[in-house]
């Protein structure tokens, strides 16, 4: 389990519009590259340290690769992370207000408490 | 010593600004009833006339990020930029520049750490919508210097509810033991029920509007006994599960104090939370 990388994931490519695109447009790439090339960025170093060990596993790549958000519920994702970043690159496809919200929800709906851990 | 002229609670909707700000033909059928709400609850720290602002909020993963996430932080720094690239993009919010009170923040972090609270802290904070959202709500022409107190509600393992509420009792202390003569606010921000990237999100009202109903039961007696005896970190997710952010408002129940009736409570039930909001007078005001 590496929930902690599927949340560096949404978190980093959240927060840089053009990933945001790139993300949407080509997720299987995107996810690629991030894991080769971002993966183990430290963030809190300012001059490009890197960890060593971090990868996903072939179910968490595939659930992002896939723009599975149910499966990123499922394998306990921040669910604020993998909303905000969704609701980035789809709520656009929707006519009406919050729509893309609400599908998100429907589902999900089968989940029920307590919901799958997040704890990083 | 500084004076507490003012305790505030409230939800932080980030959708409150543009609701208020869109021209006519955009704004939401609930925007008038929600902007009425909103200049009375302002008017209540107006009237308090304070000089600094205390802001008890919580980052949501925009500075603080899991390779060093602080349970509580306190910033000090001489100005704090505001909001974040998805704060725009999803909410509109804008781009905000405020005044830190220093002097306030080293005074919280020293005596805070001597009265038990290893509080981390930042000189470079950026605040997100927990912090601006009040100051849009409360204080739009943004004006007075704050420090900034977040709050982790976010990323497990959270401190116990109890700990917010101490945390609370505490900073009460601290700023009535500041060596000033200004007059402070403490205000926090939080949430009642809510559900965030999960199957009751954007419901047609919170997620548990009994978990609500008794939440303002709670805070506006201030029965912070009794929220403690039924409030656990275990069954805060059975409302929503954004509903850790509810700590916020029993920290705030802390500064308040123990028995302490609000002075001023108001509710409005959203289409997926309800907002409240609440303010205490420690030391009364004028009329």
């Amino acid at each position: 389990m590496s929930k902690y990388l599927i949340d560096k994931f949404l978190f980093t490519v959240d927060r840089d519009p053009d990933l945001v695109e790139r993300y949407r447009e080509d997720p299987r790439g995107t996810v690629d590259w991030w894991e080769t090339e971002r993966a183990n960025s430290i963030l809190g170093c300012h001059s490009g340290e890197a960890s060593t060990w971090l990868r996903f596993e072939d179910t968490e790549r595939e659930a992002l690769a896939s723009h599975d958000y149910v499966r990123l519920f499922e394998l306990g994702a921040h669910p604020f992370l993998t909303l905000t970043l969704f609701i980035a690159m789809f709520e656009r496809d929707y006519d009406e207000p919050l729509a893309f919200q609400k599908e998100y929800g429907m589902r999900l709906q089968h989940f029920s408490l307590p919901y799958p851990d997040i704890a990083t | 010593m500084a004076e507490l002229v003012a305790v505030i609670a409230s939800t932080h909707h980030p959708f409150y600004y543009r609701a208020s700000t869109a021209p006519p033909e955009e704004r939401p059928p609930f925007a008038d009833a929600w902007v009425a709400k909103i200049a009375a609850f302002r008017e209540t720290l107006t009237r308090a006339n304070p000089d600094v602002l205390v802001m008890v909020g919580s980052d949501h993963f925009h500075q603080l990020w899991l390779d060093n996430m602080p349970q509580f932080l306190v910033g000090k720094a001489p100005f704090y930029d505001a909001n974040f690239y998805n704060e725009e993009r999803e909410f509109g919010l804008p781009r905000m520049l405020l005044r830190g009170q220093e002097d306030l923040s080293a005074h919280v972090l020293r005596e805070g750490l001597d009265a038990g609270f290893d509080l981390a802290f930042s000189n470079e904070l950026r605040i997100d919508h927990s912090v601006t959202c009040p100051i849009i709500t409360l204080r739009p022409k943004a004006d007075l210097p704050i420090v900034p107190i977040y709050t982790n509600i976010f990323a497990p393992p959270l401190p116990r509810p109890k700990r917010f509420v101490d945390l609370g009792r505490t900073i009460r202390q601290l700023v009535e033991s500041w060596p000033s003569d200004k007059r402070v606010a403490v205000i926090g921000t939080g949430h009642l029920s809510l559900e965030l990237g999960g199957p009751r999100q954007f419901g047609p009202h919170g997620p548990d509007p009994e978990f609500d109903r008794k939440a303002v039961e709670w805070i506006a007696s201030g029965d912070i006994e009794g929220c403690l005896s039924e409030v656990t970190l275990d069954s805060l997710w059975e409302p929503g599960n954004a509903t850790h952010g509810f700590m916020d408002f029993m920290l705030m129940m802390g500064v308040a104090g123990e028995g302490a009736k609000a002075d001023y409570v108001d509710t409005l039930d959203l289409f997926h939370t309800m907002e409240a909001y609440f303010t205490w007078y420690p030391n009364g005001v004028t009329a």
